[in-house]
């Protein structure tokens, strides 16, 4: 199974059809990458989906960058 | 004084071509689009044929995030609104983004995303419904995103008229120009309804065809074998200007938009009004707005949509407007090649009454093969006509008793 990061890092790419180069831990989701609150949501829904867990609405809040998410689920695994 | 409004720009995706060269050419040699449902297993279902848009490609005119944000009758309004500007030689940027308007229907909406979803809530519960459910499916978002996409800035709305969708949108379209509110508008309909529930529905009203084993033969409009009609899908979408804006920018004009009509039948969900009535009221109001005499009329594409009802009906229609003249004009129904496009139909069949005005061709109505005697015009049977027409209506008759005519005018730069 591929890593936390390159898991992340395929649903972005595929979510915001952004490069990959582009997807690196510090880069903001919204800012960098040019999502809108609702990229935001529906990529939530991939990420449960693709690590089986639930993200709360408190905790997708504070997700800023694509770093963010993969402490967070690493957190959780 | 109101102003004079003409097309100059058209953009389609159609079951019989993806571009407007190959949806003509098709037109006019009398090719079906109908084959068997390859969008979803219809198996179970009594019909299982539809007119679908074959091969297309969002990612020609989209990048992947807006694609994907979009259902496909979004994705078939944007890609043709972007050929029809293209058509058109109109640069947003060399315009004023407050006098481009946008007015694209859509009879249905987004069905695929809505069954998808609720799909989604029944198995996984509400939490797991997409952020994208209602912006994706809701039936204005084509204008929506065609104004998002192209930067059009001035009126932006969206007629929601079951069938006659896409012709109250261009001839709504057509006022906001003429009354000075904008000088191009962006105007048309799209539908992607080939689906699961749309299939399941218009099964039960009984309303499409179920010859499935001959699928191009289906849709024979005014043919006294006609068994309902086959559902198409697509977007037809026009440019219009006013005059002086399409001359002072050197447009290339392709017909004039000269009147247009609607009216209510007050009778029936699905039945139309008896003997057409309702539908003669607009073709009247479209010709007295175009101050045209029923003799200028020299072609009529009809709404034809191969059901018993609406071809006698709509041919009763034609008698108690024209008189004797209903006779002398060419009547033809593009839905027995397109299928019937649903809130799309009036927008591809206004291209195909501009062209057909332009070229000084009528395309057929094929699988024109028994004469009903409740059908006894001159439908242009098989074989496509060269004959030159100086007006043509277009009618577009919907569910709900919503009837819209626009007449279109040959335009020869010397007036």
């Amino acid at each position: 199974m591929a890593d936390t990061m390159e898991r992340v890092q395929r649903i972005i790419v595929d979510r915001l059809g952004v490069d990959s180069s582009e997807v690196t831990k510090e880069a903001s989701i919204k800012d960098d990458l040019g999502a809108d609150s609702l990229d935001v949501m529906d990529m939530i829904l991939e990420l449960e989906d693709e690590f089986s867990m639930e993200i709360s609405d408190e905790e997708a809040e504070k997700i800023n960058t694509v770093g963010d998410i993969v402490n967070y689920i690493e957190s959780r695994s | 004084m109101s102003k004079r409004v003409v097309i100059t720009g058209l953009g389609v995706l159609s079951p019989v071509g993806n571009d407007l060269p190959t949806f003509w050419n098709n037109l006019i040699n009398g090719k079906s689009g109908v084959g068997p449902v390859t969008q979803f297993d219809a198996s179970d279902y009594p019909t299982r044929i539809a007119a679908e848009v074959k091969d297309f490609d969002p990612h020609k005119y989209l990048d992947r995030r807006e694609a994907r944000r979009m259902d496909r009758f979004v994705q078939f309004a944007v890609s043709a609104s972007k050929d029809a500007l293209k058509h058109a030689g109109l640069e947003m940027d060399r315009e004023d983004p407050d006098r481009v308007g946008v007015y694209i229907g859509s009879g249905i909406g987004g069905l695929k995303t809505w069954e998808d979803e609720h799909k989604k809530l029944l198995e996984k519960g509400p939490r797991r419904v997409s952020p994208f459910f209602i912006p994706m499916m809701i039936a204005n978002m084509a204008a929506g995103q065609v104004s998002i996409t192209t930067g059009a800035k001035g009126p932006s709305s969206a007629a929601i008229s079951a069938c006659a969708t896409g012709t109250h949108s261009i001839g709504d379209a057509a006022k906001i120009i003429q009354r000075g509110d904008a000088d191009v508008m962006i105007a048309g309909g799209t539908e992607a309804t080939i689906t699961p529930m749309a299939f399941a529905g218009f099964c039960a009203n009984q309303a499409m065809s179920r010859r499935n084993d001959e699928p191009e033969k289906a849709s024979r409009p005014f043919d006294r074998e006609r068994d309902g009609f086959v559902m198409g899908e697509g977007a037809g979408i026009l440019i219009l200007e006013s005059l002086e804006h399409a001359r002072a920018r050197g447009a290339e004009i392709i017909a004039e938009v000269a009147g247009y009509g609607m009216s209510g039948d007050a009778h029936h969900l699905t039945a139309p009004a008896p003997e057409g009535e309702g539908a003669a009221r607009a073709m009247k109001r479209a010709l007295n707005d175009a101050g045209l005499n029923s003799e200028d009329v020299g072609y009529i594409n009809a709404h034809g949509t191969s059901t018993d009802f609406n071809d006698k009906f709509e041919t009763m229609a034609i008698k108690t407007v024209f008189g004797d003249h209903a006779y002398k004009l060419a009547v033809s129904s593009t839905k027995s090649m397109t299928g019937h496009l649903l809130g799309a139909a009036g927008g591809v069949e206004a291209i195909a009454t501009a062209l057909a005005l332009k070229e000084g061709i009528l395309p057929p109505t094929i699988n024109y093969e028994h004469p009903d005697p409740d059908c006894d015009l001159d439908y242009v049977p098989n074989e496509a006509r060269r004959v030159k027409v100086s007006a043509a209506l277009s009618n577009s008759l919907g569910f709900g008793g919503h009837n819209a005519t626009i007449a279109l005018k040959a335009f020869d730069g010397t007036e």
